[in-house]
C-alpha cells in the first residue's frame, strides 16, 4: 500500500484551514456593496394575511421590501419536488404549489411572507419588524391523524383530505397467505421521531446580478450546486442556467438538510436582481429550527409472521409519513422508495407488503436526513425481529442468524424491488458480539443490578441501499433527474493534478479521499493531487452529495476519466518512445514498454501533450485532460451489525450508553480514519434520535423546541467511547468495489439503542426520545 | 449609536466602530474579518464563537464588543505560529477531530482553556468540559481523543 494510497489513513487536507480561522464559509464572505436580507415569516401554522410594508419601506437603511405579489408579478414559478411518485390509485402524488414568498396564505410557522433588504443585517431585521402582517387564523392541522380525518382543515384545494399519496410496495396477496400459516405473529406501532437536522452552520446566501452580462450568481451552503442551478433555472426560472453561476465554498455540515431549494436562497437570488446590488442572507439558528427541512416523522404499526423454527414468513408494514406543510425537493420518494424498498432488511423474509400515506400537515416541510427512509426502514425491521425474539424466547442474534440471506446466495433478489449485490451478514453480527463481549453479557448485568441499575443490550443489524442511484431505475420509479456523477481529470503541463467532482463535501473529507484514490490510481505524489468541487463553473455538470454517493458513484466516474487519461497517455508514450501502443504498459505513473526498460513517467507525458513540437496532429490530440460520467448499474448495499450496551437507573429514567460496537461492511475503504469518523458521527445521530431529539409542535403548531434550549442535541457527555471495525464484501459492480459509509451509524444506531432499552426494561412500552421522563413512565406506569 | 471600541486582540492593538449593541462576535467577524469564529446558535449553546478574553473562554455571541474594551483576546487566527500548528490544532488533524470544521475553533479554543485549568484531564473530564459545544459530524470521539492527545503534547509526554 502507498503511504498515500488506497487503504492509507492520510490526515485531511482540507483540516489545515479549518485549524487555522481560513476556511472559507458562505457567511465568511462580503461582496463589495453588498446588501442584507431579513425575512418577514408566518408565526400562524394556517392563516390567509395581508401586508403592510409602507413603515418598513421608510425604515432606515432599507433598500427593498419585497413581497410574494413582487414576485408573482415577476412570474417567479413555484418551488418543486424532484420525484414523483405514482399511488396506488395509478395517480401522481400532489405537489400543490409552493411559493417561493407566500402570497395570500401561510402554511407553517416560519413559512416566508417577505424579505427585507437593507444596508445591514441589523437594519433589515429592524425593518423586518416593522412589517405590519395581519393575520385571519385558519384551523391548523397538526398531527397526522388529525389531517387524515374526517372534516379536516383542508391545507391544499389540490390534495383532498390532506393526502400526498397513498403508496404500496410487495406482494399484499402472498404477505396475506404468509400470516395465515404464521406460528407466531409479532406486532409493534412505532413512531420514528421528527428530528430537526441542526447542521452546526446555518444557511446562507448571497446572491449577486451583474446587469452588464445579465449573469447571477449565487454562493450558498449546498451539498449539490448544480441542482440548485438546474432547479433555479429550469423550474424557478430566475436565470436560464447559462447565466447563473453557483459556488458552494466550505460548508459547514449538511446531513441532508442543504440538498433542497428552498424558499430563502431562492429569493435572495431574485432579490440581487431587484436591487442590483449584492444580497446576503444568514440563517440564524432559530429560523433553522422552522426553515430548515425536518427529517423522519413516520408513525408505523408492524407484523412479523414466524414459523415454529423461528423463520420470518411475512412482514406486514402500514406506515403514516408526515411531509409538513409543502412538498420538499425530495420529499416524496423518502418515506416510499428509499424506505419500502429496505425492509427485507438483512433477512430471507418470504413476503413483505408495505403501504404508506403521506400526510400534508401545518407543520416545516420534512425531507431527507442523514439515512433518509433508510433509518426508518431499519427502525421498523430491527424493532419487530427483536420483540418476535423476546416473545418466543430466542436469542435475538440467533433470531437474526436463522433468516441472515446466506453469503452465498448473492446477488440477492428482494421481494422489495431490489437486487442486494454482496454482503456477508453473519460475519460481521458474529465479530461484533465477540467485540461487544455478549457471553459476558449476563455477568455485567448482574453487577448492575446489584447497583440498582438495570443493563440491557440491543442489536441492530441494518442494511441501507446507497451509492445512489441508477438513473434508469429511478428513473422508472419517478425521479426527475439522472443520478449518475461526473469526474475531471487536467494534467498541467507540470505533471501536477486538478480532479473536478461533482460531488461536493461539507465534511466528508473529499480532498483527502479522492486525491487518494487519483494518485494511487495514476502514480502521482499525492501532494500533487488538488481537488476541485463546488463550483458549476470550474466542475462538470454533477449531483452532489447524499445517499453516501460520493465515491460510489463520484470516485468511480473520476475512475473512468482517469482510465481515458492512460489510454491518452499509452498513445503519447508510443509515439514519444517509438513503441506500438499496444505494446506500452501503465504502472506506477510509468508508461513503459513491455520488456524493456523505455519508459516515461506520467509527468513527463503530461509536458509532451502540453509541448507538441513534433506531434502527428492528424493521430495525436495535444492535451491531456478528460471527463467520465458514470451512472451506477445498482445501488450499493452496506450493512453490518451495531451492539449498543445501556445501564438504566430505574429511580431517574436516566439511560446511559456505556458500550458501543459497529461493524460495518462498506465493501473496500480508501480513508479507514475518515470511514471511522464518519460512523462515530452516524451514531451519534442515532443516539441522539434515540435518546433526546425529538420536535415537539403544539396543538396551535407552534413550535415548541425550538431552540438548541428546548431540542436536545447529543452532547460529549451523552455518548459513549466507539469500537469501530469494518468487514469487506467488495461491491461487485463499481470499479472501486466501494459502498458507502456515511450514513450507517444514523441507520443502525436508533434500533440498537431501543432494543437495549427494551431488553434493561422488560418492556417494549417507550417511544423515542427516550427521555428519563419517559423511560421512568415506562417502569413505573 | 455606534461607539468606538479598542482591545487586543492575538496579541495586536486594535480599534473600531461598532454599534453599542454589536456582539464580540460581530466585531471580531465584521470589522476585524477574523472569520474563524464561527456563529452557528443565537442562544449560546453551541460554542462554534469560543475564544479567549483575558484567557478565559468565553462565547463571543455572548458578550458585547464593547464589553471587550481594553481586554486581550485571542482567537483561533492567533494560535498556529510561523506557519506551525498549535499542538492542540495537530492534535485535532491526526486525530481527525473535525470533519465540516465549523465547530472545530470553537472546540479548540475551548480545549486549550481546559488544558490551562487542568493539564491532564481524563476523557470523562474532557466529555464533560464540552457541555458547552454541539459538533453534528464527529460523535465527539475523535474530538476527545484529539483533546486528550493535544494535552499530551502540551505536557511534553508526546
Amino acid at each position: 500500500m502507498a503511504e498515500n494510497g488506497i487503504g492509507a489513513s492520510v490526515p485531511r487536507t482540507e483540516d489545515h484551514r479549518f485549524l487555522t480561522g481560513t476556511g472559507d464559509y458562505t457567511d465568511d464572505s462580503n461582496l463589495p456593496r453588498q446588501t442584507c436580507a431579513a425575512f418577514v415569516r408566518s408565526t400562524h401554522a394556517h392563516a390567509t394575511f395581508t401586508l403592510d410594508t409602507a413603515a418598513a419601506a421608510v425604515a432606515p437603511g432599507v433598500v427593498a421590501v419585497l413581497t410574494g405579489a413582487d414576485m408573482a408579478a415577476d412570474e417567479v414559478g413555484s418551488l418543486i419536488c424532484g420525484w414523483v411518485v405514482t399511488g396506488k390509485d395509478g395517480e401522481p402524488h400532489k405537489a400543490p404549489a409552493h411559493p417561493v414568498l407566500a402570497v395570500d396564505t401561510v402554511r407553517h410557522v416560519g413559512d416566508a411572507m417577505a424579505v427585507v433588504v437593507a444596508e445591514s443585517a441589523q437594519a433589515a431585521r429592524d425593518a423586518a419588524e416593522r412589517v405590519a402582517v395581519s393575520y385571519t387564523p385558519l384551523p391548523a392541522v397538526v398531527s397526522m391523524s388529525d389531517a387524515l380525518a374526517d372534516g379536516a382543515a383542508q391545507i391544499h384545494p389540490e390534495a383532498p383530505g390532506n393526502l400526498c399519496y397513498d403508496w404500496e410496495i410487495g406482494d399484499r396477496a402472498a404477505t396475506d397467505e404468509a400470516f395465515a400459516r404464521a406460528h407466531h405473529v409479532a406486532r409493534l406501532d412505532l413512531v420514528n421521531n421528527r428530528l430537526i437536522p441542526n447542521a452546526m452552520e446555518p444557511r446562507a446566501a448571497i446572491g449577486d446580478y451583474n446587469p452588464a452580462t445579465g449573469d447571477y450568481t449565487l454562493r450558498l451552503t449546498s451539498q449539490n450546486p448544480h441542482i440548485h442551478r438546474l432547479v433555479l433555472a429550469a423550474f424557478v426560472q430566475i436565470a436560464p442556467e447559462h447565466k447563473l453561476h453557483v459556488i458552494a465554498p466550505d460548508v459547514g455540515g449538511g446531513f441532508g438538510s442543504k440538498i433542497f431549494i428552498y424558499q430563502e436562497e431562492t429569493a435572495v437570488l431574485w432579490a440581487a436582481g431587484k436591487v442590483g446590488r449584492p444580497v446576503k442572507w444568514t440563517a440564524d439558528r432559530s429560523e433553522s429550527f422552522v426553515a430548515d427541512a425536518h427529517g423522519r416523522d413516520h408513525e408505523t404499526h408492524v407484523e412479523l409472521a414466524l414459523d415454529e423454527g423461528g423463520r420470518f414468513l411475512g412482514l406486514r408494514v402500514e406506515t403514516r409519513a408526515n411531509m409538513g406543510a409543502y412538498l420538499s425537493t425530495f420529499a416524496s420518494c423518502v418515506p416510499s422508495y428509499l424506505y419500502g424498498t429496505l425492509l427485507q432488511g438483512q433477512y430471507t423474509t418470504e413476503a413483505i407488503y408495505c403501504e404508506v400515506k403521506a400526510v400534508f400537515t401545518n407543520t416545516t416541510p420534512v425531507d431527507a436526513l442523514r439515512g433518509a427512509g433508510r433509518p426508518e426502514a431499519t427502525y421498523v425491521v430491527e424493532r419487530i425481529v427483536d420483540q418476535a425474539a423476546r416473545e418466543m424466547g430466542i436469542d435475538p442474534a440467533e433470531l437474526r442468524r436463522r433468516n441472515f440471506i446466506p453469503a452465498d446466495a448473492f446477488p440477492y433478489p428482494t421481494k422489495v424491488a431490489l437486487e442486494y449485490d454482496s454482503g456477508n451478514y453473519a460475519l460481521a453480527l458474529d465479530r461484533a458480539l465477540e467485540l461487544a463481549g455478549y457471553d459476558g453479557f449476563g455477568a455485567r448485568r448482574e453487577e448492575s443490578k446489584a447497583k440498582g441499575k438495570l443493563r440491557g443490550i440491543g442489536l441492530s443489524a441494518y442494511i441501507e441501499a446507497c451509492g445512489i442511484a441508477p438513473s434508469q431505475v429511478v428513473g422508472s420509479l419517478g425521479a426527475g433527474v439522472g443520478l449518475w456523477e461526473s469526474g475531471g481529470i487536467r494534467f498541467n503541463p507540470t505533471g501536477n493534478v486538478l480532479v473536478y467532482t461533482g460531488s461536493h463535501s461539507h465534511g466528508q473529507g473529499h480532498e483527502t479521499t479522492f486525491a487518494q484514490l487519483v494518485s494511487d490510481y495514476l502514480g502521482v505524489p499525492f501532494e500533487n493531487v488538488e481537488v476541485v468541487h463546488g463550483d458549476t463553473e470550474k466542475t462538470p455538470f454533477g449531483m452532489g452529495t447524499y445517499g453516501s454517493r460520493s465515491l460510489a458513484v463520484g470516485g468511480s466516474a473520476l475512475v473512468k476519466a482517469m482510465d481515458k487519461i492512460i489510454a491518452k497517455g499509452r498513445k503519447i508514450a508510443a509515439f514519444s518512445l517509438e513503441a506500438s501502443e499496444e505494446d506500452i504498459e501503465f504502472s506506477g505513473g510509468d508508461f513503459t514498454v513491455a520488456g524493456t526498460d523505455r519508459s516515461m513517467n506520467i509527468a513527463a507525458v503530461a509536458f509532451s501533450a502540453y509541448v507538441p513540437h513534433n506531434y502527428p496532429l492528424d493521430e495525436l490530440e495535444p492535451g491531456l485532460e478528460e471527463t467520465g460520467f458514470y451512472d451506477p448499474a445498482n445501488f450499493t448495499f452496506p450493512a453490518g451489525t451495531h451492539v449498543c450496551e445501556v445501564e438504566v437507573d430505574p429511580d431517574t429514567g436516566t439511560t446511559e450508553v456505556v458500550n458501543w460496537v459497529a461493524v460495518d461492511d462498506f465493501g473496500n475503504v480508501v480513508n479507514p480514519m475518515i470511514v471511522e469518523g464518519q460512523v462515530h458521527g452516524g451514531v451519534a445521530h442515532g443516539v441522539g434520535q434515540a435518546l433526546l431529539e425529538g420536535c415537539a409542535y403544539d396543538a396551535d403548531g407552534q413550535l415548541v423546541t425550538g431552540s438548541f434550549m428546548d431540542y436536545t442535541m447529543p452532547r460529549a457527555d451523552d455518548l459513549p467511547d466507539m469500537t469501530v471495525e469494518t468487514t469487506c464484501t467488495p461491491c461487485p459492480h463499481n470499479p472501486l468495489g466501494v459502498k458507502g459509509c456515511g450514513e450507517a451509524g444514523a441507520i443502525a444506531a436508533p434500533a440498537a439503542v431501543m432494543n437495549a432499552i427494551t431488553d434493561a426494561l422488560g418492556t417494549g412500552a417507550t417511544d423515542m426520545p427516550a427521555t428519563p421522563h419517559a423511560v421512568w413512565r415506562a417502569l413505573n406506569g | 449609536m455606534s461607539v468606538n471600541v479598542s482591545m487586543n486582540v492575538n496579541g495586536r492593538a486594535v480599534s473600531g466602530e461598532v454599534e453599542d449593541r454589536a456582539l464580540l462576535v460581530e466585531f471580531l467577524r465584521e470589522n476585524l474579518r477574523l472569520t474563524g469564529t464561527h456563529v452557528g446558535c443565537d442562544t449560546s449553546q453551541c460554542g462554534a464563537c469560543v475564544v479567549h478574553v483575558d484567557g478565559r473562554s468565553v462565547k463571543a455571541c455572548t458578550m458585547l464588543a464593547v464589553q471587550a474594551e481594553g481586554a486581550d483576546v485571542a482567537t483561533i487566527e492567533g494560535l498556529a505560529q510561523d506557519g506551525k500548528l498549535h499542538p492542540m490544532q495537530e492534535a485535532f488533524r491526526e486525530n481527525h477531530g473535525l470533519q465540516c470544521g465549523f465547530c472545530t475553533p470553537g472546540m479548540v479554543m475551548s480545549a486549550l482553556d481546559l488544558v490551562a485549568r487542568n493539564p491532564d484531564p481524563s476523557g470523562a473530564e474532557v466529555r464533560e468540559w464540552l457541555e458547552g459545544n454541539l459538533c453534528r459530524c464527529t460523535g465527539y470521539h475523535n474530538i476527545v481523543k484529539s483533546i486528550l492527545a493535544g494535552a499530551g503534547a502540551m505536557r511534553g509526554g508526546g
